[in-house]
């Protein structure tokens, strides 16, 4: 499949975790969430590629390094439409999209000055009151953030 | 742990609402009521407000509980940089029950996570106040008997107001129809229409503040119109007047009309309408005395025999 050359193109990946369809403009936060910073595996970030579905898209791959769901998820907070790849033997043994959580912790900023969450050293919390448009609302001053005004800690 | 507080008017049920407005009845009827004899009482007021911190300490009071706490929080650690949830934990090692008051939206719902101690929000930022809710859901029951079929007028600003938006919100549970009457800056948000039609919730919306409008109320909920609400200062000049309540103007109105504010009013309410019987503002503070003393009861676990 031309997809298939087209990542391959980008670097074979023999066994890990390629998380593919992320809006360019979430990549770079994308790479924050994960964490990958620090990790020592070959990691590969595509920039501003080719997408029938979204124009350009990122792409990030992470040899040997499997992320449980809890952090994976965190990255449908700002790519809903990214989609996991799990690499075994350079088959892609699981493909699935990311999927919303009920609550998110600690990983966003309230935008409401005056929120508590934003003048105690607190975790921030969120409930997702709506997933389909990403919208999230704080379980403390009640204030909503979506789309652009979602924040990372 | 958030069980037994009372942080938002939305954690609380219709049956709750129902209960607390029986309570409120019964300590009107009987005010002193030594049943938090032995209870020790805390009072912390982050922010200044001199009103409704006299209304719960009176409440306490006359149920015979002892109060501790401070007025203003330049006497207390958090002047020294005290985190909000030290000065919960340390304060609840003293008392049964904890009222506060805070600058910042959203400190009583956390207050009430860091500790067992049941909280009382008595008002945190913009954010909720629910005691004040509660006073205005017993005044209208009160005048009108019951919270079923009448028309609630909102008048003012209705952009801003927490208390309209959060007696709407307490209103939901019942046959209320609503008329909001504000200018286009100060309209009702569209959030709070959106809730009204999905709920089924009759509204309508007026700039004017007519005859027909006040005709049809049974209740006139105003609120003040403040200058620093306004992006368009001019706009401020022009509308000012616009949603002032003067005697005349209540000529025609329902024989069980009541007029409500949340006070402090300016001139919104023309002082000739002090008089009138359908006057109910100072009544509706007085009010909030025994709302105030069901609500504590209530986080107490203490029934009362009505």
């Amino acid at each position: 499949m031309s997809t298939d050359k087209k990542e391959l193109a980008v670097a074979a990946l023999k066994n890990g975790t390629v998380i593919d369809h992320i809006p360019t403009d979430a990549l770079f936060k994308a790479v924050d969430l994960l964490g990958i910073t620090h990790l020592e595996k070959s990691i590969t970030i595509g920039y501003n590629l080719q997408s029938n579905r979204l124009g350009k898209k990122g792409i990030i791959k992470v040899a040997d390094t499997f992320f449980p769901d809890e952090i994976l998820n965190r990255i449908a907070i700002i790519a809903p439409s990214a989609v996991i790849n799990t690499i075994k033997d350079f088959e892609v043994i699981k493909k699935e999209a990311v999927s919303i959580p009920d609550e998110v912790i600690d990983l966003v900023v309230c935008n409401n000055p005056k929120c508590i969450t934003r003048n105690e050293p607190m975790k921030s919390r969120f409930d997702v009151i709506d997933k389909e448009n990403v919208t999230l609302k704080c379980r403390y001053c009640e204030h909503e953030v979506s789309g652009e005004s979602i924040v990372l800690k | 742990m958030e069980k037994n507080s009372i942080v938002s008017i939305n954690d609380i049920s219709k049956e709750e609402i129902l209960e607390l407005l029986k309570t409120a009845t019964y300590f009107e009827e009987h005010p002193n009521h030594k049943i938090l004899d032995g209870k020790v009482i805390a009072t912390l007021f982050f922010e200044p407000s001199t009103r409704t911190r006299l209304s719960f300490e009176t409440a306490v009071n006359r149920l015979g509980g002892r109060i501790i706490g401070f007025s203003d929080p330049s006497v207390s650690s958090t002047s020294k940089g005290e985190t909000l949830k030290d000065t919960i934990i340390m304060v609840s090692n003293y008392v049964d029950l904890i009222i506060m008051r805070h600058y910042l939206e959203g400190a009583a719902r956390y207050a009430s996570e860091v500790t067992d101690t049941p909280v009382i929000n008595a008002g945190d930022g913009a954010h909720q106040h629910p005691s004040q809710t509660m006073l205005d859901l017993y005044s209208i029951y009160k005048t009108q008997g019951s919270l079923d079929n009448l028309t609630v007028t909102m008048v003012g600003d209705l952009k801003y107001g927490r208390t309209v938006h959060s007696l709407l919100m307490a209103l939901s549970h019942f046959k209320v129809k609503f008329q909001f009457v504000a200018c286009e800056e100060l309209r009702m948000p569209e959030e709070f229409r959106t809730f009204c039609d999905k709920n089924g919730i009759e509204y309508t919306e007026h700039t004017d503040f007519s005859a027909d409008v006040i005709n049809n109320s049974d209740i006139l909920y105003m609120t003040r119109v403040q200058r620093e609400r306004f992006t368009d200062l001019m706009e401020y000049e022009r509308v000012k007047d616009l949603y002032n309540l003067h005697n005349a103007m209540l000529a025609d109105s329902k024989p069980n009309l009541k007029i409500l504010h949340p006070l402090p009013r300016v001139n919104e309410i023309s002082q000739d309408v002090d008089d009138n019987p359908k006057a109910y503002y100072f009544q509706q503070a007085q009010n909030g005395l025994y709302a105030r003393q069901a609500m504590i009861c209530k986080v107490l676990g203490i029934k009362v025999n009505n």
